[in-house]
């Protein structure tokens, strides 16, 4: 298998387009990720960046195009399909607002990361036959092992709504590796921290990428962090991709300067 | 003609109360988003306030159209005192919790009311002076319509057409119909949130007491109990209507009222109360919108 | 302090306008008289007045004292100690068992009656734990899944002389059945139009039970239920009531060890996730639907059995077995209890039903006392009497594949 050739794409997406009434959020959109690329999605406030996200991971259908999954079992177009088939197929996310099961701990939360990739049913829970412990105790050890790669496991009995923000953000990114993702979507995952907290993050989100082999799509407003981490950035503006290049090139593309800085910048 | 005129008039006459227990749910729903489960108690205690002032107002020698009155305004400043309180009480502390504690906090205090009525009045139907009078110019017409039907379906007529105007053109209607819109926005702008949330439960229990002191007068008795059934039949009209939206809560009940009336009428009485329930559970399972209803799409 | 007084004095006046024609006017509209009770404002106004007071100082506290503190506390609270201490668990637990498998010799009839009883919606409170502590799913009408097992026995019983044991599973699976059958086109809906559709499907089963001559005997109900036989045993009418105690802390045993599985499970960890978030809870691989299907199922189960216990304890069902009410009580339980508590559960279901059996004055407030304490319970207390305590995983640092230790209760 070649799985983690670098050149072969993990996500496709042509031409998508997303309306709500008579509004339409994003236009005929077209994005391809390599395996274990990191991606950046970056635009104005209100570009249509999180809906891009949210047509990705299932929760909103899209009205036109086409989102293609490359997985080991083949080629998936997932337009349509539900966020958790979606998350099964090997996306995953983290949310803009956080969105943690606050009155579970933080090992718990973790471990709902590898409910899709775990099996026991009813009868198993009630039964705890021997396959149903192992399953159980191999869901809490891989939880684990993440939030040792994360640094959380001084928390790990905590509820995660005691949690300081930035161990909230990291404990996202924990849950969503558990999901044994090919793709992890990140959206604003810097959103709120401080100089060194985003330091700290993108040390761990290029780790990911390097020892995990996981390629990441992430919305992000810290340009520093965009231009220090990606491979390449896409540009989003009114819905429309503006632009999309190396770092270098983005900085440089006078397209984007206008939309972040209006159009009397063109003068 | 006439059997199906008498049943078209009598869904019509229903209908127009269930609007009026319907607006109170669905403003309080358009602004709060909850459902106050406790809505058909204040239409309840409305009826009772009226029944226990028009007894008093009676046995001092008060006659006809003064009982009426005076009862109705009696009923109207009751049960707003009691929607507004109950806001205070069991609403306003948990504005912001889960989306479920206010439900659970309002069915709570609906059983309450239920039993401190119960409890401090009787268990029994009590029966429910007529104070409608009857119409001399309604005697031809008396077996297809009662001048009960004819004041009931006037005054709620009348009752909807001010509250529009009130919504649409005074400083306080357009208050509320920002406040549903956008809370935060809201009180941005300067407006007093709880104070529009406190008239919005005020506006909405009067509008259920004169639903209930027209129809306990139609119908003729009253108990602790009337206040569920009412509320969930008129929960539904809203829902079928559009939950939010005031024009939908009035279609929504007419609907309900005539369904009911013709089932009744030409199906099988046994049933009355399954077809509401009936009519709630397939509206809600197939258009939880409801007919003039916008479904959003959820914001993540 | 002056302040706080006039702010109870307004209170109090209120209160004393408020209830005033209920409370103090009482008419006989036959003979046109008016009793006035005047008494009842004084009371009232006094009651508002202290109630006031009260209401505010634990407003203070719950405002002042922030989350964490609360968890601090709790950490040394009464129920950590006993929770995390497995000693005095085991007593506690060793005494429980002690004393309910002993009370049926040392109680009569009556007694045993009640306690079999409140066993009975300990048993219903942990079921519907399930779908609402646990999913986060509020059944309003889970009344119809137990009145689906009564009548299952009731006709099962009537009609072809079927047993108590032979109809046990069969009750418990029709109620999945419904359960399913009404889950799945509703589990989609958001989480109050759920309650309402639950109300109204718990209304139409209870009105077709009550309409429907031919099927269900109408009003007048199905009488003569077998009770349930014991090996063969024939029982006098004492022996069979204590009995079936022993059948129903059977059950009630049984379920404690469910449903305590069951959360510490997979399947209950993503309960708790849908509870806590759906959105999130979807966007982390799990399927909404099927995972609620499996918790309304589960707990419609539970309340058939319970249902068909029942039928066989009063050997009459009517409809009126199963109104709202009735599932406003087991609500009452579950929120009183804490949501997803075991333990909880347990105590709420006891005091709630034993209460108002053995004080009389409590009985005639019965149900004014429950509404008010649900509200009271959202506003001041949310998580209920005993907060659920997640299960703690300890890690043996060099081997994190290692081991988990503290079971919890």
């Amino acid at each position: 298998m070649k799985q983690n050739d670098q050149t072969l794409p993990v996500l496709e997406v042509k031409g998508l387009t997303m309306d709500f009434g008579g509004l339409r959020a994003v236009d005929h959109v077209d994005m391809e990720i390599q395996n274990g690329e990191i991606v950046a999605l970056i635009g104005p406030n209100g570009a249509g960046k999180t809906t891009f996200f949210n047509c990705i991971t299932g929760i909103y259908t899209p009205t036109s195009g086409d989102i293609i999954v490359h997985t080991k079992f083949g080629e998936k177009r997932i337009n349509g399909k539900k966020p958790n088939q979606v998350t099964e197929l090997g996306l995953a996310r983290t949310f803009q607002n956080i969105r943690l099961f606050p009155n579970m701990t933080v090992l718990e939360n973790v471990m709902i990361g590898r409910h899709c990739r775990t099996k026991a049913k009813v009868i198993g829970a009630l039964l705890r036959d021997p396959g149903t412990r192992k399953e159980e105790k191999d869901a809490a050890a891989v939880s684990y092992g993440i939030l040792e790669k994360i640094g959380l496991t001084h928390l790990a009995n905590e509820m995660a709504s005691n949690l300081p923000y930035g161990a909230q953000r990291k404990l996202e990114i924990a849950r969503a590796l558990a999901t044994e993702p090919v793709l992890l979507l990140l959206d604003e995952p810097a959103a709120g921290m401080n100089p060194q907290e985003t330091e700290e993050l993108t040390g761990l989100i290029r780790e990911i990428r390097d020892q995990d082999k996981i390629a990441i799509l992430l919305i992000e407003h810290d340009m520093k962090l965009v231009m220090n981490l990606s491979d390449r950035i896409y540009v989003m503006d009114h819905g429309q991709r503006i632009a999309a290049g190396t770092p270098m090139e983005i900085k440089n593309n006078p397209e984007v300067i206008k939309a972040y800085l209006g159009e009397e910048a063109d003068a | 003609m006439d059997y199906f005129l008498q049943l078209f008039l009598s869904g019509l006459t229903k209908g127009s109360i269930y609007a009026l227990i319907a607006l109170g749910y669905t403003m309080v729903y358009g602004i709060i988003q909850l459902i106050n489960f406790a809505h058909g108690e204040i239409y309840m205690i409305g009826a009772f306030t009226a029944l226990i002032v028009a007894s008093v107002l009676t046995i001092l020698g008060f006659s006809g159209l003064s009982i009426l009155i005076l009862a109705g305004i009696a009923a109207v400043i009751y049960s707003s005192a009691y929607g507004y309180t109950m806001e205070k009480i069991a609403y306003r502390p948990l504005r912001n919790a889960p989306r479920l504690s206010p439900l659970i906090s309002a069915i709570g205090m609906s059983i309450f009311l239920q039993n401190y009525v119960l409890l401090a009045q009787t268990s029994d139907f009590l029966p429910f002076p007529a104070l409608i009078p009857e119409f001399e110019f309604l005697k031809p017409v008396s077996h297809i319509m009662s001048s009960a039907e004819l004041v009931i379906i006037l005054s709620s007529a009348v009752i909807m057409v001010l509250l529009t105007f009130f919504i649409k053109f005074t400083r306080m209607g357009k208050a509320m119909r920002a406040t549903a819109q956008d809370k935060k926005m809201a009180r941005l702008v300067g407006i007093d949130v709880d104070k529009v949330i406190s008239l919005t439960f005020i506006v909405g229990s009067s509008l259920a007491a004169l639903g209930g002191i027209l129809i306990a007068s139609h119908i003729g008795q009253i108990n602790f109990y009337i206040g569920f059934i009412a509320g969930i039949k008129a929960f539904t009209a809203a829902v079928l209507g559009g939950i939010g939206s005031i024009p939908g809560a009035v279609l929504g009940a007419l609907i309900l009222g005539w369904t009911e009336s013709f089932a009744t009428g030409y199906v099988s009485s046994d049933y009355e109360d399954v077809f509401a329930f009936a009519l709630l559970v397939l509206i809600l399972i197939f258009r939880p919108a409801g007919i003039l209803g916008k479904s959003s799409a959820q914001k993540v | 302090m002056l302040n706080e007084l006039k702010k109870s004095l307004i209170t109090a006046v209120w209160f004393m306008f408020l209830t005033f024609p209920i409370m103090v006017i009482k008419v006989n509209t036959v003979y046109n008289t008016i009793v006035w009770r005047w008494h009842n404002l004084i009371y009232i106004g006094v009651g508002a007045f202290f109630g006031s007071m009260i209401w505010r100082w634990l407003h203070y506290k719950k405002t002042h004292i922030s989350e964490r503190n609360i968890r601090e506390r709790l950490k040394n609270g009464l129920q950590n100690a006993i929770v995390d201490n497995k000693k005095v668990l085991y007593t506690l637990i060793a005494v429980a068992v002690a004393f309910t498998f002993a009370f049926p010799h040392m109680s009569n009839a009556y007694q045993i009656n009640i306690m079999t009883t409140a066993l009975m919606y300990v048993v219903l409170g942990l079921g519907l734990n399930i779908v609402v502590g646990l999913a986060g799913l509020l059944d309003l009408g889970y009344v119809a899944f137990y009145a689906v097992g009564a009548y299952s026995y009731a006709l099962l019983n009537h009609h072809f002389g079927l047993g108590f044991w032979a109809v046990l599973p069969i009750g418990g699976a029709l109620a999945m059945m419904f359960g399913i059958i009404l889950g799945f086109p509703v589990l989609r809906l958001r989480g109050d139009y759920l309650a309402i559709v639950t109300l109204g499907f718990g209304e139409i089963i209870r009105l077709v039970l009550e309409n429907w001559n031919a099927f269900s005997f109408g009003p007048s109900g199905i009488s003569g239920i077998d009770r349930p036989s014991f090996f063969g045993l024939t029982l006098n009418l004492s022996q069979s009531m204590t009995a079936l105690y022993y059948l129903v802390l059977g059950f009630a045993v049984i379920t404690i060890f469910c449903v305590n599985r069951l959360q510490n499970s997979r399947i209950g960890r993503a309960w708790l996730a849908l509870r806590e978030d759906e959105i999130a809870c979807q966007a982390m691989g799990i399927d909404k639907t099927k995972t609620k299907l499996t918790a309304f199922a589960l707990g419609a189960t539970w309340a058939g059995f319970m249902g068909v216990v029942f039928a066989a304890k009063t050997t009459f069902v009517n409809p009126a077995s199963f109104t709202f009410l009735e599932s406003a009580i087991i609500l009452a339980i579950v929120v009183l209890g804490g949501m997803g508590s075991i333990l909880g559960v347990i105590l709420a279901a006891l005091i709630l039903i034993l209460l108002p059996e053995y004080l009389r004055a409590f009985s005639e407030l019965r149900m004014l006392i429950f509404g008010g304490s649900m509200v009271l319970m959202m506003v001041f207390r949310p998580q209920g009497l005993i907060s659920n305590v997640r299960r703690k995983y300890l890690f043996d640092k060099m081997n994190f594949g290692g081991e988990k230790t503290n079971e919890a209760k």
